[in-house]
């Protein structure tokens, strides 16, 4: 069993993902990859769906990746990771390379939720040594906001522009982790950079589980959700303190909560600090509290502060 | 060396087997199916210590094919029609990543209306992909293509699809030599592990290439399939000197002094110069090219068959709807234009979706190959055996 890190001195000080990257000023997709790969350590190959992350960081002829990375598509980064699994284990067992890297593959909530999904279910029910990471910010923000089947209810994006006729995104965001589950996978967990020690130990665990395992985290964007650049991180705490972002892990099929929120904080207090909510009425306010209530019943978070 | 009865595609399961594959990752689809399934049949025996990928698509294949070949593994996929049309966008990765793939294509004709049967819009449909295309006429060529193709792909860093006739080749039984596999093993070693994938070196793969940049890269694959002409005869030749059989860029049959030929492909070949052959004992001077390497194109070859030719007849197992001519015709056009050779040329197209091309249709084309001759002018494509 991995030994965990207990605060954050014990992070490694190496750094792989290298400054100077495209990212926006202020996006958390570039901090949570940074932690997950300060927790995966150096042997690792990483793959990456096209993404805001991926355009972002390997543009010819800078790269930011310190560590071997591939992209090849938008929607096959879990098939791609499962050929290299794969070759990897064949190469092994015919004794042409004694190499035993962990395989990362990393996509956006399109390359994931959407685009990506056949290719990932494929991988996981294939039982491939592997850790797939989503990360969500909420809508297709490489191509300039638009919708996905990550965002939340009524959240307003280029395609799903609130009007007369419309009060934003018509859906509820799918349920991620709940479809990684039906795989029986071993592992997976929910996971926000504003809690970097438990996004970190939940990469060890992804990492150390035999077969595949799936992280999906939350990546507040302050381009996409329109807030201010310095409050990326408190974003994300809002979304766990709310309740609308449990951090939970599933091992073999249980289920636990992983950072307790014993007085949660109303979701306006969340919705309020975006842009993309801000034509909501109290109606839809509610709406989304009462999401929150049931997520925090489902998950045991505690109390509505009052 | 033994001699057995084999279809088409298990002379291509065989190859691969022999030339000791790390990586398969396939997706079943009619008619190419049996090639996949002997192969999970060598792995699941232990005859073939390889990872046999069961992907849930044809897109995941070519796609797990790209991340197991940038490893250094030896990789193998195969499809048809349809399959390969959902591959389409990884094919033009695979090229662009220069991953040496090998890919066996059982050609089928694409829906709608849905047809399992042959025809050659799918590899077609491909030509731009940036893969080297061979393609066969026997259950032997299939094999022998099959292993060339990974000494082929895996010196000049490009993928190689091997084209059989669907149904025509694929299930037809017939003899194949199939050699000694420590000969084999000679001719095609594992594959080195080198510029790869691999924990020790922090490339980054597959990156963003802007305008500055896109051009020249993309120019690569264009130099490398151009180049991989010489590789192409070089890896024959060797096959050839160690298997007893050679096949270079084109077939030809009865050309050396023939004032009239059908350029063909695949397994129309064979009912051609079956045809080609009774035509002669008529005293008529007729003879049949088939085109064993797609792309790169056998320009040279072409010119210097053709070029002094009377009429020269393109027979297309698949269409252009709305373009100027179909794809084979198009290229053999373009290749005698360009140096200035103008035999009389006229366009076929026969067979599609598993239509029987019967032996009086090669004689009603070699026939209006010499018509048209006679007039002094071609005809408009000639859609042979459409029922009016």
């Amino acid at each position: 069993m991995t030994i965990g890190f207990r605060t954050i001195k014990e992070v490694p000080k190496d750094e792989f993902l290298a400054p100077g990257h495209r990212l926006c000023a202020g996006c958390t997709a570039a901090t949570a990859i940074r932690q997950v790969l300060k927790a995966a350590g150096r042997n690792i190959i990483v793959t990456t769906a096209t993404s805001c992350l991926e355009v972002a960081t390997s543009y010819f002829p800078q790269t930011a990746w310190r560590v071997p990375w591939v992209h090849l598509g938008f929607e096959n980064t879990a098939a791609l990771a499962s050929g290299i699994e794969s070759a990897m284990k064949a190469l092994r067992r015919k004794k042409k390379s004694e190499e035993n890297p962990h395989v990362i593959a990393i996509g956006g909530d399109g390359g994931t939720f959407d685009i990506g999904l056949q290719a990932l279910s494929g991988a996981l029910e294939r039982g491939h040594d592997f850790l797939y990471i989503c990360y969500d910010n909420e809508a297709y923000m490489n191509t300039g906001i638009q919708r996905s089947s990550a965002t939340p209810y009524s959240a307003a994006t280029t395609t799903s522009p609130p009007g007369k006729k419309s009060i934003g995104q018509k859906t509820q965001k799918k349920d991620l982790v709940g479809i990684a589950v039906a795989h029986e996978i071993p592992y997976a967990a929910t996971a926000c950079p504003s809690y970097p020690i438990d996004l970190m130990n939940k990469v060890k665990k992804g990492l150390e589980v035999e077969g595949p395992a799936l992280l999906h985290i939350l990546t507040p964007c302050p381009t996409g959700w329109r807030f201010d650049i310095s409050m990326g991180i408190e974003l994300g705490k809002m979304a766990v303190l709310t309740g609308l972002w449990p951090l939970y892990e599933v091992e073999n099929g249980v289920t636990r909560l992983t950072v307790q929120v014993p007085k949660r904080e109303p979701v306006k207090k969340y919705l309020e600090l975006q842009g993309r909510f801000k034509h909501l009425t109290e109606g839809e306010i509610k709406i989304i509290q009462e999401r929150a209530d049931r997520l925090a019943l489902k998950f045991g978070m505690g109390p509505l502060r009052q | 060396m033994k001699r057995v009865g084999l279809s088409g595609n298990y002379a291509v399961a065989y190859a691969v087997k022999m030339a000791d594959v790390d990586v398969v990752a396939a997706y079943p689809i009619t008619p190419q199916t049996t090639i996949v399934e002997k192969l999970s049949e060598f792995v699941a025996n232990g005859e073939l210590e390889a990872e046999y990928i069961n992907v849930e698509s044809e897109h995941s294949a070519m796609s797990a094919c790209v991340g197991a070949s940038l490893t250094g593994a030896r990789v193998f996929t195969a499809t048809s029609s349809q399959g390969l049309a959902y591959m389409h966008e990884v094919l033009f990765m695979a090229s662009g990543l220069r991953t040496p793939i090998v890919m066996a294509n059982v050609n089928r004709a694409l829906s709608a209306p849905l047809n399992i049967w042959n025809d050659h819009s799918d590899a077609m449909a491909e030509r731009d992909a940036g893969w080297i295309q061979l393609w066969v006429t026997s259950a032997q060529e299939a094999f022998d293509a099959t292993l060339e193709a990974f000494k082929i792909a895996e010196d000049v860093l490009l993928p190689v699809m091997v084209n059989l006739d669907g149904y025509i080749l694929s299930h037809t039984y017939e003899p194949v030599v199939l050699p000694d596999e420590s000969l084999v093993r000679e001719f095609v070693p594992s594959r080195p592990l080198q510029n790869r994938v691999s924990p020790k070196f922090a490339y980054s793969i597959g990156v963003v290439g802007p305008p500055e940049a896109y051009y020249e890269m993309k120019y690569q694959v264009v130099d490398a399939i151009e180049k991989s002409r010489k590789k192409i005869k070089d890896v024959d030749k060797e096959f050839g000197d160690k298997f007893g059989r050679e096949y270079n860029f084109v077939n030809e049959y009865m050309m050396e002094d023939a004032d009239y030929a059908l350029v063909t492909m695949g397994a129309l070949t064979g009912t051609a110069k079956a045809v080609a052959s009774g035509l002669r004992k008529e005293g008529e001077k007729v003879g049949v090219l088939s085109i064993r390497c797609f792309r790169p194109f056998p320009k040279e070859e072409i010119v210097a068959l053709l070029g002094d030719l009377k009429g020269v007849g393109v027979v297309d197992r698949a269409v252009t709807p709305g373009g100027p001519s179909n794809p084979l015709f198009a290229d053999i056009a373009t290749t005698l234009y360009e140096k200035g050779r103008r035999p009389l040329l006229q366009s076929f197209v026969a067979g599609l979706g598993g239509r029987d091309v019967p032996v009086d249709d090669f004689k009603l084309m070699f026939g209006l190959v010499k018509d048209v001759v006679k007039e002094g002018k071609s005809r408009p494509c000639v859609y042979v055996g459409l029922r009016e």
